[in-house]
């Protein structure tokens, strides 16, 4: 009797954790709910880029979600700011992990924070669909497979459009203005080594502090270096001040200004007059098509700005991840994500857009210059794209991955 | 072509050129940080937004009302200083007699939401505004290419400094305000009408903020976060000089902006923070700041 009793004990112990595995993976949503969490600058120098627009950009997503598909499920969203800073990110995101059941979360802008709330997810297993942060490191040095995914842009994306363009077309020397932080540092870097590659130089850099309030000095140092063109490796207002000041010391008449992370809504802050002629990658544009026109005129109605690539991003992120829900029928981690890199992602935003093993969204990019007055038909009408670069080449090739999670 | 350090001598001229123009915004606004704690004791946290303010007014003057730049620069600080004195009124002059901590709390509480404000109705990626006519291009200085509207900024905030130091220092209206400063009560036995000059003196410290904001319209972009970015080093530059001391804190305006310019050329990475490593060390040596008298 005893024995058996022992044998029962000891068959169950061996069962349990089993059962439990085996319900997640058959279809369980924990609490019944599938919690998304926005975290974002909504009110530092980042706020324009992604900020309340990725709420807007994830509601809708949610909507016409439930729309399409009439899941069983109730959908909840959350959002909070980060100030831009690594340590408030972390814990906010950590607390929505422990205390409010959040499954995933997206937009999460500025690299700096991202690195951080990338290494809480994984820690906790959840998923983070990064529509915002640029550095690279997230799907190399810092690469987390399973639970990150890199899904707008890059830095290597990014400088590799004008890095290639600019220098083959003969502005072979340049010279960088950069953020003085791992988002600078990263774009700066792989920036030069695409001009490098493309058979450019390099003259020199100049590292300033995030939210500067003046650039006059950078730029006339960016001036003496007497390189053919500055590329400013920062984002936001600092970019937008960098053009002003630049255009107001006359360095655009003799040098050309090349943003690497520009976006509409800088073009729009700053006006046709300063900006036209400038050249830069962007991963979304509105105007593109009948269904990016559709998608923004309604983001539009909304926010009362068009999108760039973070919110429309973010709004395919949010989608993607639940469909995959749907599909899954559970908000287990392993189970969406292979979900999620199995199954193409056509959308406003992408058409045929893949999530590599590595954590990269691969998808295409927009070599955008920017129209003269004179060529702007409508408000918000301000790109030429010069070239549509596929996925495979926009983005960093397998073959150069350093993430260690990848075998090779 | 000489070199110091491995940089040319004429870029430094260039260099030094621009952090004066960025020392002249040091200098109004801590001028007017300094009036105001002078005579009121209060440290004044809204001056950063209130220097925004008139930076955005001078923008809807543009835009919606079809005002430029030239009526703006009297106009914006006359509107700031109403606001200014509105504020006075109703609410930090229940303040004066309790710990200078309240009216600091006070009037930051006034500066994220007068920020919070505009940043809902304009965002943060701000809006363009173009130099007036009259000053776009640039003088040729041989050694650098300045534009005229920098050098106007340097004009104009100096005049402004020189004109509010005679005010205070060599006029009856200013001997006054010292009085009152000194003892209000004394003065008020005069018959002088201290509340009367607390008023004006609140509006006068926020107006040259707002003329500040006027002066930066053109030169930078026009958003919310702005003053926020500013003041905390405006701040420093105060402590630096010397709390309420009017010639310390145009002068250390002027010599921090200088001192921050060149650290962009030696050691870009540290400008952001050069001025508070100076701040410690003087607050080491001279607890008074430099041109403070200990009380």
């Amino acid at each position: 009797m005893m024995k058996r009793k022992l044998l029962a004990l000891a068959l169950s112990a061996l069962l349990l954790p089993a059962t439990g595995t085996a319900l997640a993976q058959a279809g369980k949503i924990s609490g019944d709910v599938v919690k998304i969490a926005v975290l974002t600058d909504m009110s530092g120098v980042y706020s324009d880029l992604g900020g309340k627009g990725s709420v807007v950009a994830a509601e809708m997503a949610i909507e016409d979600f439930k729309a399409q598909f009439k899941p069983k499920f109730k959908i909840d969203l959350v959002s909070a700011d980060h100030q831009n800073k690594a340590d408030v990110g972390s814990n906010k995101v950590r607390e929505w992990y422990d205390t409010q059941g959040v499954d995933m979360v997206t937009d999460v802008l500025n690299s700096g924070v991202a690195l951080a709330v990338a290494k809480v997810t994984t820690e906790k297993n959840k998923i983070m669909l990064n529509t915002g942060a640029a550095s690279t490191r997230l799907t190399n040095e810092d690469c987390a497979p399973s639970n990150v995914v890199h899904y707008v842009y890059d830095t290597y994306a990014l400088a590799n459009g004008p890095g290639k363009a600019v220098t083959k077309s003969g502005k072979d020397t340049w010279f960088f203005l950069t953020a003085d932080y791992a988002f600078g540092h990263s774009l700066e870097k792989d920036s030069m080594d695409a001009v490098k590659a493309n058979g450019g130089k390099v003259l020199g850099a100049v590292r300033h502090p995030l939210n500067a309030s003046d650039f006059s000095s950078f730029l006339l140092q960016a001036q003496a270096s007497k390189a053919k063109v500055i590329g400013l490796a920062n984002a936001g207002g600092d970019t937008i001040n960098s053009i002003k000041a630049a255009n107001e010391f006359g360095i655009t008449k003799g040098q050309t200004l090349v943003g690497l992370l520009t976006t509409v809504v800088d073009i729009h802050a700053l006006g046709l007059q300063t900006t036209q002629g400038m050249m830069f990658t962007e991963g979304f544009y509105w105007n593109l098509n009948n269904e990016t026109r559709d998608f923004s005129r309604r983001f539009f109605s909304r926010h009362k700005k068009m999108p760039n690539m973070l919110p429309a991003g973010t709004y395919s992120a949010v989608l993607h991840y639940l469909k995959a829900v749907q599909a899954t029928g559970t908000d287990d981690t392993a189970t969406v994500m292979k979900k999620m890199k199995e199954t193409p992602i056509n959308d406003p935003f992408a058409k045929g857009g893949k999530i590599r093993e590595d954590g990269r969204m691969v998808h295409d990019m927009y070599l955008v210059e920017v129209k003269k007055p004179g060529e702007s038909k409508e408000p918000w009408d301000y790109y030429n794209v010069k070239q549509v670069i596929p996925g495979d080449q926009a983005f960093q090739p397998m073959a150069l991955s350093r993430c260690p999670a990848v075998k090779k | 072509m000489t070199e110091i350090f491995g940089v040319p001598v004429q870029a430094l001229f260039g260099q030094l050129m621009l952090g004066l123009v960025n020392g002249s915004f040091y200098a109004v606004l801590s001028l007017g940080l300094a009036v105001i704690f002078g005579m009121l004791n209060i440290i004044n946290f809204a001056h950063g937004a209130l220097y925004m303010v008139g930076a955005m007014l001078t923008w809807v003057g543009l835009e919606y009302l079809g005002i430029g730049y030239w009526w703006m620069l009297v106009l914006a600080p006359l509107c700031v200083g109403l606001v200014g004195i509105a504020i006075e009124r109703l609410m930090l002059q229940w303040l004066y007699k309790l710990d200078h901590l309240y009216g600091l709390l006070l009037t930051f509480g006034l500066a994220l939401m007068i920020e919070g404000l505009f940043r809902d109705l304009y965002g943060v990626a701000g809006q363009p505004y173009s130099i007036p006519e009259e000053l776009s291009g640039a003088f040729n200085l041989g050694f650098m290419f300045l534009p005229k509207y920098r050098a106007w900024i340097i004009v104009a905030s100096l005049s402004v400094c020189l004109l509010t130091w005679y005010m205070i220092e060599k006029t009856r209206l200013g001997a006054y305000l010292r009085a009152a400063t000194e003892n209000p009560r004394l003065t008020q036995a005069f018959g002088i009408n201290v509340p009367l000059m607390v008023m004006l003196t609140y509006g006068f410290g926020v107006g040259l903020a707002g003329f500040a904001g006027v002066l930066a319209a053109p030169a930078s972009q026009i958003s919310p976060l702005m003053g926020s970015n500013l003041i905390i080093v405006v701040f420093a530059v105060v402590v630096i000089g010397g709390m309420g001391s009017i010639l310390g804190s145009v002068l250390t305006g002027l010599a921090l902006g200088i001192i921050e310019g060149m650290t962009k050329v030696f050691w870009p990475e540290a400008s952001a923070t050069v001025v508070f490593m100076i701040m410690a060390v003087v607050l080491m040596i001279r607890p008074a700041g430099l041109f403070g008298r200990e009380k």
